[in-house]
């Protein structure tokens, strides 16, 4: 679906271009190209990005958390039922990966799972829809799916690498977590090598968390697009452009079926990686 | 695809998400959880009480119902014993009972003949006196031959 001019690149580049918006000179500006974004610099925030991140991680709370306060006891119903079977599947999950006690792993594991799940299933949502509503309002750049927003999935690794470092030195003490930053695995002798090591390994674990969402459900957007512009290649009632038509609507119907089962595994991954990391900041192993 | 301070917004976002999480979400949930699972394992340690009571119950009333017979088969066999000595007590009674109503026929019997001889006797001595009036051929004087007659009768 592109209007009459509008070329392939062009279309890839605007399903790809966030609606990054500044305060430049005095007033609130939004950009209108990929190179006007990138000239904002740092201190610029992609307001699509936000607004929907917060929209579906407030309704995450507010579902789970009206069942919660009406919660009962006895035989479940509707969606307390849904909401209790989420709530034993990351407890078993959280209980499963990790062997300490902590208040804060088993509500984080949830937070993640649900708020990355309702991320990316904004994935299935037909990548021309959103344009119905935010054209209309002048809005000329709007990705629906926070998480192929790369300032998202780095937002988040960097708050569990946050708890990563704070536990890691709550448990071991700073003496302990820089011993295990710098004494191993080659003894103090080779303590430059050991803090490489160690170091790569601890950074690896924010941007491993981060670059494998981002990229998954950008490669997946991605072909989401590829496919859209087969339809948008439509020219007449020829043969060629039937075909093209045709097969768009199979394969955006395959690849989203397909896409059901990365949006939860890509959840579930970013989930139990953060158990497996917090528990490992938990125990020392020496 | 620019890295900007959406990345400090979205790391707040994440973290005031968690924080209201922890706070407001998960414990009430696993509480209600725990509450519901404990719930479930009393019921079920109930079931199983109940089940015990149940076998239990079955097994006295079995055994009261073997009490109950067996008392039952004793007041029969009392009650048997009681008929029959009633029946012989009943048997005596009526056989001293009869006796003692054929004692009494007997001797009204006796009495009847008794008085039934002594008329006869009075009317025999006055067929005789007067067959004798009759041969002597004259009236005899009852008054003056009473003594005789009455020494007649008695002889009779």
């Amino acid at each position: 679906m592109s209007t009459e001019g509008l070329t392939t690149s062009a279309y890839i580049k605007h399903h790809l271009q966030n609606l990054t918006c500044s305060f430049q000179e005095g007033y609130f500006h939004c950009a209108h190209t990929a190179e006007e974004a990138k000239a904002m610099g740092f201190w610029a925030i992609n307001m699509d990005t936000i607004l929907v991140s917060l929209l579906l991680g407030l309704m995450f709370l507010f579902i789970f958390s009206r069942v919660a306060k009406n919660i009962s006891t006895g035989v479940p119903s509707g969606m307390q039922n849904f909401v209790e079977w989420v709530v034993e599947f990351i407890d078993s999950s959280v209980r499963g990966s990790f062997n300490g006690r902590s208040a804060l792993v088993a509500p984080l594991a949830l937070s993640i799972f649900a708020w990355i799940f309702l991320m990316n299933l904004m994935d299935l949502v037909p990548i021309d829809y959103i344009s119905l509503i935010t054209q209309p309002l002048g809005i000329g750049h709007f990705k629906l799916v926070p998480t192929t927003d790369p300032n998202a999935t780095i937002g988040m690794a960097i708050g569990v690498f946050l708890l990563v470092l704070f536990y890691s030195i709550k448990v071991k003490g700073l003496g302990g977590f820089v011993g295990e930053l710098t004494l191993q695995p080659f003894g103090k002798f080779g303590l430059p090598v050991n803090l490489f090591l160690e170091g790569v390994n601890l950074i690896a674990k924010p941007v491993s968390l981060a670059l494998r969402l981002f990229g998954n459900m950008y490669a997946g957007e991605m072909i989401f697009i590829l496919i859209a512009i087969m339809g948008a290649s439509w020219m007449s009632f020829s043969f060629a452009s039937t075909l093209l038509f045709s097969s768009q609507v199979i394969l955006s119907l395959g690849w989203a079926i397909f896409h059901i089962l990365i949006v939860t595994l890509q959840a579930f991954i970013f989930m139990t990686l953060t158990i497996v990391y917090l528990d490992m900041a938990h125990q020392e192993h020496h | 695809m620019n890295i900007n301070a959406t990345l400090i917004g979205q790391t707040i976002m994440f973290a005031l998400f968690v924080w209201f999480c922890m706070k407001f979400v998960w414990p009430p949930i696993m509480a209600a959880l725990d509450a519901r699972s404990k719930r479930i394992a009393d019921g079920l340690a109930a079931a199983e009480r109940g089940k015990n009571d149940l076998a239990l119950a079955a097994k006295r009333s079995t055994e009261l119902l073997r009490e109950a017979k067996e008392k039952v088969a004793e007041v029969i066999a009392l009650g048997d014993k009681r008929a029959s000595e009633i029946v012989e007590e009943a048997k005596a009674q009526a056989k001293i009972e009869g006796e003692r109503i054929v004692t009494a026929a007997k001797a009204e019997i006796e009495q009847e003949i008794f008085r039934a001889k002594e008329q006869l006797r009075t009317q025999v001595s006055a067929i005789a006196l007067a067959g004798a009036g009759k041969i002597l051929g004259r009236e005899i004087d009852a008054k003056a031959h009473n003594d005789l007659l009455d020494k007649l009768v008695a002889e009779i």
